[in-house]
C-alpha cells in the first residue's frame, strides 16, 4: 500500500512530545479539552493561558506553526456558522460600526470559536507527533474496546487504499471533462462510491484473509510494549495539569473577567 | 493411521445464496504432495478458505489430523494448516522480513529466544536467511514468495497449502522454488492451473470442478486423459506429453 | 455536522455522552453475532468509506455545501450494531487525528451521527425489506431508509440545540436551517447509498448483511451426477438475525427516549442553555416546572417557532415504536403462517 493520507497529519521528529507513550498523550489532550469546556467564556485571562501552553507544546515539538494554521482549515464550517450567530442571533442589541448585533449572539460566537479552536490545535498536535498506529496501540492501553480497535486499524489501512483509489477514479473523470458542481452531478459521483467500494474491499481482503491463516485473532501480537513509566505520565500531564491549575486558580482568586 | 487431511460432503453457500461447493469428499495422507487442478470458479478458492476455518462449512466437515475444524479449534487448525497465497504482496505486510515470519509464531504466544529461533529456522529452510532484515518490498517476486513460505513454515504446519505456487515466476525462481518444497518434510496440497508443475511435484492429482471432486488419481493418468482434462477445462501447455 | 466544543452545554454533551457509551456498549454486545472472521475487514472498510463520503461536501442549494453521514449505509452493509461502532470509530479518529468534531462533543456526536442515523436507516431498511423481497426492494429500501435517516439526524440535532445549545440562536432558525439542509442532504445520502448498496450486491453479494435473506437451501451433488438437497441449515445466518434485531429496536427505542427525557432533565437545571433560549423566549417559568421532555414538548407545541425540530424527533421515536409494534404483529402472523404451512422455514428468514 502506497505512502497515504495520513502521513499527511504525521510529522516525524525526535522531540520529548514525539517520544511519549501514545496513552499518556491521548489522555492528556482528552483532560485539556475537557478543561478547557469546561471554563466560562467570559474568563478571558485562562483562554489566553490556554493558547500560550498550546504554544509551547507547538514549540517544543518542532511543529511549524503554517502547518498547525493549514491544517486548522478544518474548522472554518464552524467559524462560518460562529461568525452568523451575532447577526441572526435573539435577545438585546448593541450597534458595532453601523451593524446592529446580538450581545447575546456575540458571547455565543466568542464561547464557540475559542473553544473550538483550542481542542482543534490540541487535536492536530497529537496526530503531528503520534504515529496513527501508535495511537491505536495507546487507545487499546487504554482499555479502548478490542473490537472498536481492530475496526479502527483497518479503516486507517483502508483509508490509503480508498483515498488513493479516490483520487484515481477523480483523475480518470476528470480527464473526461467531468467536475462535480451540483446535484445532477450526484448519480455519477453515487456510481463511483460503488465501485470504490468493490475495489477497495477486494485489494483488502486478502491481506485480511493472509493474516487469519496465520493466527491473528484480532489485536497485533504486541512484541515491543510501549509501557508508560510514571515520569513519563508526569510530563504528559503537565499540559492539562498546567491548564486544570490555570482553571482552579481563576476560580479561587475569582479574578476571571477583566 | 489418521490422514493429514479429511473433507467429508462439504457443501458452502455464500450468504446471499450463491453455491459454491456442492459436496466435497477427499483424503489426504500424510506426506502426500497432492495437487488440485481445476478451472476458474470451480470452486477451489472457497475449498481452500474452508481448510483452516476462514469459512464455515454449510454442510459436511473438514477435519485435520484427527482434528474437526470447529469454532472451537481454530486456533490450532490454523496452525496446523499453513496457507501461501497466491500474491505474496497480501501474505508479507509488516515492515521487515523478521516481523512478517515472527507473526505467525507470536500470535501463538511464542516470544523471545523460541521466537527468534523459529524464524531463523523458517528463513533458512526456503534459503532466506541473509534478507532477515530487510523491508519484504525491496526483495524480487521470486524471494517475495519464498519468504511467503517461510511466513507459514514458522507455524510448523501439519500441512501446507499452496495457491498457485508457480504464477509469474521466472523459470530459474519456479525450479528452486520446487527444490525447497520437495525438501520440506510436510504434507502439501498446491491449487495449481501450471500442469507440468503438479506433474513435477505431485505424484496424485485431484480436479475440483463444478462445486464436486470430477477426479482423482496419479497425476500422471490424469494429465494423459486429454478427454477429462477437456471436459474440464484444462490444457497442457503445447508440445507437452505427461506419458 | 461535527459539532465542536463549546457548542453544547456540559449538561447536553455529558447526557449524550452517556446515551453515546451505553449505545456503544449495547452494539459492542450485539456486533460479537454479526462479525465472523470474514467481515472484521468489511467492518474497517465502512468505516474507512464512511469517513471517505464524509469528506465528500457537496454543494446543496445557494452557496452551502453538506456532507454525507453513512450510518444508513453502514447498517445495510455490516448490520446495525457494528454500523454503529463503525461511525464511533470514525468520529473517534476524526475527533482524534483530524481535530474534526470536538473531543468533549464526542457524545453528541457518536448520538447525532451514529446512533440516530443507525437506528432509523435500519429500522426503515427492515421495515421495506420485511414486506418485500430481492434485489430491487432491497436498493430501493436503501434509498429511502438513507433518505429518512439524515434529516432525521438534523432533527436530533435541533433537539438538542433546544435543550443545550449555547448559540442564542431562535430555534425555529435552527430547525429550519438545518431541515432544510439535510433534507437535501438526504437526497443525495439516499442516491450514494443506494447505489453503493446496489453495485456491490451485483459484484460481492456476500458481502451485504441487509441481503442475507436471499439464502437458498444448501444443493449436494453425488459423484455419480445425483442430486440432493440439505433439509435443514444447522445455522442459517438470517435466523440470527430474527433475535438480533427485535433488542436492537427495542434498544434503539429506548435510546430515543433517555436522549429525549435525560437530556431535557439535566437542560432544565441548567442555567446555561435552555435557561437561556428560555428567557428570550418569554416561556422560562414552563421550561423549568417541567422537567421531563414529553411534558415539555406537549407544552411547547403551541409556542411560536418551536414545534418544527421538537414534534419531528418526536416523530422518529413514534416511528419507531410503530415500525416495531408493526414488525411484531407481522412476525407473530408469519409465524403462525410457517406453523401452518409446517414446511417453509426460509420465509421468516427473509422477513426480518
Amino acid at each position: 500500500m502506497s505512502a497515504g493520507h495520513h502521513h499527511q497529519l504525521y510529522r516525524p521528529g525526535d522531540t520529548p512530545v514525539h517520544r511519549l507513550p501514545p496513552q499518556c498523550k491521548l489522555a492528556a489532550v482528552a483532560v485539556f479539552a475537557l478543561t478547557v469546556v469546561a471554563t466560562p467564556r467570559e474568563w478571558f485571562a485562562a483562554f489566553a493561558a490556554y493558547a500560550l501552553l498550546l504554544a509551547g507544546v507547538i514549540l517544543l515539538a518542532k511543529v511549524p506553526p503554517g502547518f498547525v494554521l493549514r491544517r486548522m482549515a478544518i474548522e472554518i464550517p464552524f467559524v462560518l456558522f460562529a461568525l452568523a450567530i451575532p447577526f441572526v442571533g435573539t435577545g438585546e442589541r448593541i450597534s458595532l460600526a453601523g451593524l446592529p448585533l446580538s450581545l447575546p449572539g456575540l458571547w455565543a460566537a466568542w464561547n464557540i470559536l475559542a473553544k473550538a479552536t483550542l481542542g482543534v490545535v490540541a487535536s492536530i498536535l497529537l496526530a503531528a507527533t503520534t504515529e496513527p498506529r501508535m495511537v491505536l496501540l495507546g487507545a487499546q492501553r487504554l482499555r479502548l474496546p478490542p473490537l472498536m480497535v481492530q475496526i479502527a486499524m483497518f479503516m486507517l489501512r483502508y483509508m490509503d487504499v480508498i483515498l488513493d483509489e479516490m483520487r484515481r477514479m477523480r483523475v480518470a473523470r476528470e480527464s473526461r471533462g467531468f467536475a462535480a458542481r451540483d446535484v445532477r452531478h450526484i448519480p455519477v459521483v453515487a456510481r463511483s462510491a460503488g465501485a470504490l467500494f468493490i475495489r477497495s474491499y477486494e485489494r483488502g481482503e486478502r491481506v485480511h484473509l493472509a493474516m487469519l491463516s496465520r493466527g491473528y485473532t484480532g489485536s497485533m501480537p504486541v512484541i515491543h510494549d510501549v509501557t508508560a513509566s510514571a515520569r513519563q505520565w508526569l510530563v504528559a500531564g503537565t499540559l492539562p495539569g498546567a491548564a486544570l491549575a490555570v482553571l482552579l486558580g481563576t476560580v479561587l482568586l475569582g479574578t476571571g473577567g477583566w | 493411521m489418521t490422514a493429514s487431511l479429511e473433507v467429508d460432503r462439504l457443501a458452502y453457500a455464500y450468504p446471499d445464496g450463491t453455491q459454491a461447493l456442492f459436496g466435497v469428499d477427499l483424503r489426504i495422507e500424510r506426506g502426500e504432495r497432492v495437487a488440485l487442478l481445476g478451472p476458474n470458479g470451480a470452486g477451489k478458492t472457497t475449498l481452500v478458505m474452508h481448510l483452516n476455518g476462514i469459512l464455515t462449512a454449510g454442510h459436511g466437515t473438514v477435519t485435520v489430523a484427527g482434528l474437526p475444524v470447529t469454532k472451537g479449534s481454530l486456533k490450532e487448525i490454523r496452525r496446523r494448516v499453513g496457507l501461501v497465497f497466491q500474491d505474496p504482496d497480501d501474505q508479507l505486510f509488516m515492515p521487515t522480513v523478521r516481523e512478517d515470519v515472527a507473526f505467525g509464531p507470536a500470535n501463538m504466544g511464542i516470544r523471545g529466544e523460541e521466537l527468534d529461533q523459529r524464524v531463523k529456522l523458517a528463513l533458512e529452510r526456503v534459503g532466506m536467511l541473509e534478507a532477515i532484515d530487510r523491508p519484504p518490498h525491496h526483495l524480487s517476486f521470486g524471494q517475495r514468495r519464498r519468504v511467503a513460505v517461510a511466513t507459514v513454515l514458522a507455524m510448523e504446519p501439519e500441512i501446507l497449502v499452496l495457491d498457485e505456487p508457480s504464477s509469474n515466476l521466472d523459470p530459474a525462481s519456479r525450479r528452486e522454488l520446487a527444490e525447497i518444497l520437495r525438501s520440506l518434510d510436510v504434507t502439501v496440497l498446491m491449487v495449481t492451473h501450471d500442469l507440468p508443475y503438479a506433474l513435477e511435484l505431485c505424484e496424485r492429482s485431484l480436479i475440483l470442478s463444478g462445486g464436486v471432486i470430477a477426479a482423482d488419481g496419479p497425476t500422471r493418468e490424469i494429465l494423459a486423459d486429454a478427454e477429462l482434462l477437456a471436459a474440464h477445462r484444462l490444457e497442457l501447455p503445447y508440445g507437452f506429453r505427461a506419458t | 455536522m461535527h459539532v465542536p466544543d463549546g457548542f453544547f452545554t456540559a449538561a447536553v454533551s455529558i447526557s449524550a455522552g452517556a446515551v453515546a457509551a451505553a449505545g456503544t456498549a449495547v452494539c459492542l454486545r450485539g456486533a460479537r453475532r454479526e462479525l465472523d472472521d470474514r467481515t472484521a475487514p468489511m467492518a474497517g472498510l465502512v468505516a474507512a468509506f464512511v469517513f471517505a463520503v464524509q469528506m465528500l461536501n457537496f454543494p446543496v442549494a445557494a452557496g452551502t455545501s453538506g456532507h454525507l453521514l453513512g450510518g444508513a449505509l453502514a447498517a445495510i452493509l455490516v448490520g446495525p450494531y457494528t454500523a454503529v461502532l463503525c461511525m464511533a470509530v470514525v468520529l473517534l479518529v476524526q475527533g482524534f487525528f483530524f481535530a474534526d468534531g470536538g473531543l468533549t462533543a464526542l457524545g453528541v456526536n457518536i448520538t447525532l451521527m451514529g446512533l440516530v442515523t443507525v437506528l432509523v436507516g435500519w429500522g426503515v431498511f427492515r421495515l421495506i425489506t420485511r414486506g418485500l423481497n430481492g434485489r430491487a426492494a432491497i436498493t430501493a429500501a436503501s434509498f429511502v431508509a438513507a433518505l429518512v435517516s439524515v434529516p432525521a439526524s438534523a432533527l436530533a440535532f435541533t433537539l438538542l440545540f433546544w435543550v443545550g445549545g449555547t448559540a442564542p440562536i431562535e430555534i425555529g432558525t435552527v430547525a429550519a436551517a438545518m431541515g432544510g439542509v439535510h433534507a437535501l442532504i438526504g437526497i443525495g445520502e439516499g442516491l450514494i447509498t443506494a447505489v453503493t448498496v446496489a453495485t456491490v450486491l451485483a459484484a460481492r453479494p456476500d458481502l451485504v448483511y441487509g441481503a442475507r435473506g436471499l439464502a437458498a437451501p444448501l444443493v449436494l451433488r453425488g459423484a455419480d451426477g445425483d442430486v440432493a438437497v440439505v433439509p435443514e441449515r444447522a445455522e442459517a445466518p438470517a435466523a440470527r438475525g430474527v433475535r438480533g434485531v427485535r433488542p436492537f429496536l427495542l434498544a434503539g427505542v429506548g435510546v430515543t427516549l433517555v436522549l429525549a427525557g435525560v437530556v431535557s432533565f439535566f437542560a432544565s437545571g441548567d442555567p446555561d442553555g435552555l435557561e437561556k433560549v428560555g428567557e428570550d423566549q418569554g416561556f422560562l417559568a414552563q421550561a423549568t416546572d417541567h422537567a421531563f421532555g414529553e411534558w415539555a414538548l406537549a407544552d411547547y407545541g403551541d409556542v411560536g417557532g418551536i414545534p418544527v425540530g421538537v414534534t419531528g424527533v418526536v416523530g422518529v421515536g413514534i416511528t419507531l415504536i410503530v415500525a416495531g409494534a408493526v414488525g411484531r404483529a407481522a412476525r407473530r402472523r408469519d409465524r403462525e403462517a410457517v406453523q401452518e404451512s409446517g414446511q417453509k422455514s426460509g420465509r421468516e428468514d427473509a422477513t426480518v
